[in-house]
C-alpha cells in the first residue's frame, strides 16, 4: 500500500497537468473571446483564481505523496 | 436529561439556528435572482450586467473561500464564539440591507453597485460561518459522538435551502403577482433580521467552547494561524488530502442533488417550475434527517467509509437515474389522448402590435400532460416589422410537462435517492475535517478545503456540465443530457480513490501535532 501511494503521486502529477491544460485551453482562454460579458469574468476568473487552486493544489498533492508524505509512519 | 446533555443541545440549537439562517440568507439571493436581475441589474445595461456576473461568480469562488482564511484565522486566535457571532451578524446585516436597497430605476448604478458589496459580504460570512459552527459544537461534543452531534450542523444546508423555498412560496402565495413584484421580494431579505436577533440573543448567552479556552488558558493557540495551518508541510499535507480526499467529492455530490437535479428538472425534463420545486422540496424534507443518522453511524463505523459509500453510490447511479429522470418526461415513448388535444389563441395587443400566443395542450395516458406555448408577432412576420419591434418582441416557444400518479412518485423517490447521497458525504465530514486538525489551527485548517470543496469543486458544476453536454449535442450523442454528469462523476471518482488509499482510519483518532 506503501508504494502505491507513492506512485500514485505521479498520477496526481499528470492529472493536475491535465487539469491545468483543460482549465486553460479548453475553458478559460476561449471564454474570454466569445464576446459575451458574462464569460469574460468567469474566463478570467477560471484562469486566476480557479487553475492555480486545483492544478497547484493536485500537484503539491501529487509531490507530497511521490515524496512518502502520505506514508503511515508520517501520519 | 442530565446537564452536560441540556447544555449541548443548546450549544446545538444555538449553532445549527444561526448557521441556517445563513444558509437561508445566502440561498434566497440564487432563489430571487431573476427579481433581483430586473430591479438591480438590468441586462441592456452592460454595467449592471457585469456587476451582476461578479455578484454570481465572485460571492461562490473567491470571496467564500477566503471568508474562510480570514474568519478562521479570527476563530483561531480570539475564539470560536465571537467569530461565528461577527458572521452571522455580517450576513443578517448584508441580506437585511439587500432587502432596503432601492432599485436602478430609483438611484442609478449605486443600485448594483450596493447589491454586489453585500452579496459579497454575504459569501464572506458564509465562508467564516460553517467552520466556526462545526468547530464550536465538536469541541463540545463527547468523544465518540462527534459524527452524531455535529450532523445538526450539516442538516442546516439542506433545510435554510427548503426554509427559502418555502418562505418564498409564502409570500407569493399571500400577495399578488403585481405585489410580488413591486415589493413582495423584498420580504424574504428583510424578515432575515429578526431571524437573525433571535439566533444572536441566543448565542451571545454560550460558553466558549471548553477546548480552545483550555488551549487559550495554557498559551497554547496559534500565534499565526494562516502560516501554521498553510506554512507548515506536516499540517498542508492534511489540508489537500482533506481537499482531494473528501471535501471536493463531497462537493460535487452535494450540488448534483440539491442543484444540477432542480436545473436539469426544469431545462432538460421541462417539468413545471412550481411541481419541480415542489418535488425537490419533498425529497429534501425526507432526506435531511438522513444528515443525522449517517452522522451517528460514522461514530460508530468511522468517517471514510461512510463518506466514500455515498460518493461510490454516486459515481456507479448517477447516469441510471438520470436517464430514469428523463423518460419520466419522455413523451417520444408515451400515448397521447389525441381527441383530448385542445388548441387555444389568445391575442395580447401591445404598443409594439398585436401579439399571439397559441397553446396547443396534449393529454398522455399516464396522465402526463404536455403544453407547448408558441408567442408571435403576426404584423413582424408579414413586414419585417420596424427596428423597435423587432428589438422589443421575440418569437418564443415553450414546452412544459407536467406529471402525476406514479410518475410523480417514481422522480420523488429519484431526487430523493441523490439527497440521500449528499448525508452519506454530508453527514460526517464536519466530524471528519475538525478531527483531522489540532485545535490551535482547526478553523482556518478545516474552513478553507471545506470551502474550496464546495464553492469551488461544487461551484464549477453547472458551468462545466452545460459544457459537456453542449459538447455532447454538438457530436449527435443520442443521450447528451447525461454528458453532464460526467463531471460530477469524474471528481468523485478521483475523490473516492484518494480518499480509499491515503485517508487511514488513525488518522482521526490522533490529532495532527503542530
Amino acid at each position: 500500500m506503501e508504494s502505491l501511494k507513492k506512485i500514485l503521486g505521479v498520477v496526481w502529477i499528470l492529472l493536475a497537468v491535465v487539469t491545468a491544460y483543460f482549465c486553460v485551453f479548453e475553458f478559460g482562454i476561449p471564454k474570454l473571446y466569445t464576446g459575451h460579458q458574462e464569460d469574460l469574468v468567469f474566463g478570467i476568473i477560471i484562469l486566476c483564481i480557479l487553475t492555480p487552486i486545483i492544478s497547484i493544489g493536485m500537484a503539491v498533492f501529487g509531490y507530497f505523496a511521490l515524496r512518502g508524505e502520505y506514508a503511515k509512519k508520517k501520519m | 436529561m442530565n446537564n452536560a446533555k441540556k447544555t449541548l443541545w443548546k450549544v446545538i440549537g444555538a449553532s445549527s439556528l444561526g448557521t441556517l439562517i445563513e444558509w437561508y440568507d445566502f440561498f434566497i439571493f440564487g432563489s430571487l435572482s431573476i427579481v433581483l436581475s430586473t430591479k438591480f441589474f438590468p441586462a441592456d445595461n452592460p454595467t449592471a450586467a457585469f456587476l451582476s456576473t461578479l455578484a454570481t461568480f465572485a460571492a461562490g469562488f473567491v470571496v467564500r473561500p477566503f471568508g474562510a482564511l480570514f474568519f478562521g484565522r479570527l476563530g483561531d486566535l480570539i475564539g470560536r464564539k465571537y467569530t461565528f457571532m461577527v458572521t452571522l451578524m455580517l450576513m443578517g446585516g448584508a441580506t437585511f440591507l439587500i432587502g432596503c436597497t432601492p432599485s436602478y430605476e430609483s438611484i442609478g448604478f449605486l443600485a448594483p453597485l450596493i447589491v454586489l458589496l453585500l452579496r459579497l459580504l454575504q459569501g464572506l460570512a458564509l465562508g467564516g460561518e460553517y467552520g466556526g459552527a462545526a468547530t464550536y459544537v465538536a469541541e463540545h461534543s463527547p468523544e465518540g459522538q462527534r459524527g452524531y452531534w455535529t450532523s445538526w450542523i450539516q442538516t442546516t444546508a439542506t433545510f435554510g435551502l427548503f426554509i427559502s423555498l418555502v418562505v418564498i412560496l409564502l409570500t407569493r402565495l399571500l400577495l399578488t403577482e403585481a405585489q410580488f413584484d413591486e415589493w413582495g421580494w423584498r420580504v424574504p431579505f428583510v424578515l432575515s433580521i429578526f431571524m437573525v436577533y433571535v439566533s444572536y440573543l441566543i448565542r451571545k448567552n454560550m460558553d466558549e467552547s471548553p477546548e480552545f479556552k483550555r488551549a487559550k488558558s495554557e498559551g497554547k493557540t496559534a500565534k499565526s494561524p494562516l502560516r501554521e495551518s498553510f506554512g507548515n508541510t506536516y499540517n498542508l499535507k492534511f489540508v489537500l488530502l482533506a481537499l482531494f480526499g473528501a471535501a471536493m467529492g463531497q462537493g460535487v455530490v452535494w450540488y448534483t442533488g440539491q442543484f444540477y437535479s432542480m436545473s436539469f428538472m426544469k431545462t432538460v425534463m421541462f417539468l413545471d417550475t412550481d411541481q419541480a420545486d415542489l418535488i425537490l422540496g419533498i425529497a429534501l424534507l425526507l432526506g435531511t434527517p438522513f444528515f443525522v443518522v449517517f452522522g451517528k453511524l460514522s461514530d460508530r463505523l468511522g468517517r471514510k467509509w461512510v463518506m466514500l459509500t455515498g460518493m461510490l453510490l454516486a459515481i456507479l447511479t448517477y447516469r441510471p437515474i438520470y436517464e430514469a429522470m428523463y423518460q419520466l418526461t419522455n413523451i417520444e415513448k408515451k400515448t397521447e389522448q389525441a381527441d383530448l388535444r385542445r388548441q387555444t389563441v389568445m391575442a395580447k395587443e401591445t404598443a409594439a402590435g398585436q401579439i399571439l400566443e397559441e397553446t396547443i395542450t396534449k393529454y398522455f395516458t399516464d396522465g402526463t400532460t404536455v403544453k407547448h406555448i408558441t408567442t408571435s408577432m403576426p404584423a413582424l412576420a408579414q413586414d419585417g416589422g420596424t427596428q423597435d419591434e423587432a428589438v422589443q418582441f421575440k418569437p418564443s416557444q415553450k414546452t412544459t410537462v407536467l406529471i402525476s400518479g406514479i410518475n410523480y412518485v417514481c422522480l420523488v423517490i429519484l431526487i430523493f435517492v441523490q439527497i440521500v447521497y449528499i448525508t452519506l458525504v454530508y453527514g460526517p465530514i464536519a466530524a471528519f475535517l475538525v478531527e483531522m486538525f489540532p485545535v490551535k489551527i482547526r478553523y482556518t485548517s478545516m474552513s478553507l478545503p471545506y470551502h474550496i470543496g464546495n464553492g469551488i469543486f461544487g461551484g464549477l458544476l453547472p458551468a462545466v456540465s452545460t459544457y459537456l453536454a453542449t459538447n455532447a449535442q454538438l457530436q449527435g450523442k443520442v443521450d447528451f443530457y447525461l454528458s453532464g454528469l460526467w463531471y460530477p462523476i469524474g471528481v468523485a471518482g478521483v475523490c473516492f480513490i484518494i480518499g480509499a488509499i491515503y485517508i487511514s482510519k488513525s488518522m482521526n483518532a490522533n490529532a495532527v501535532k503542530p
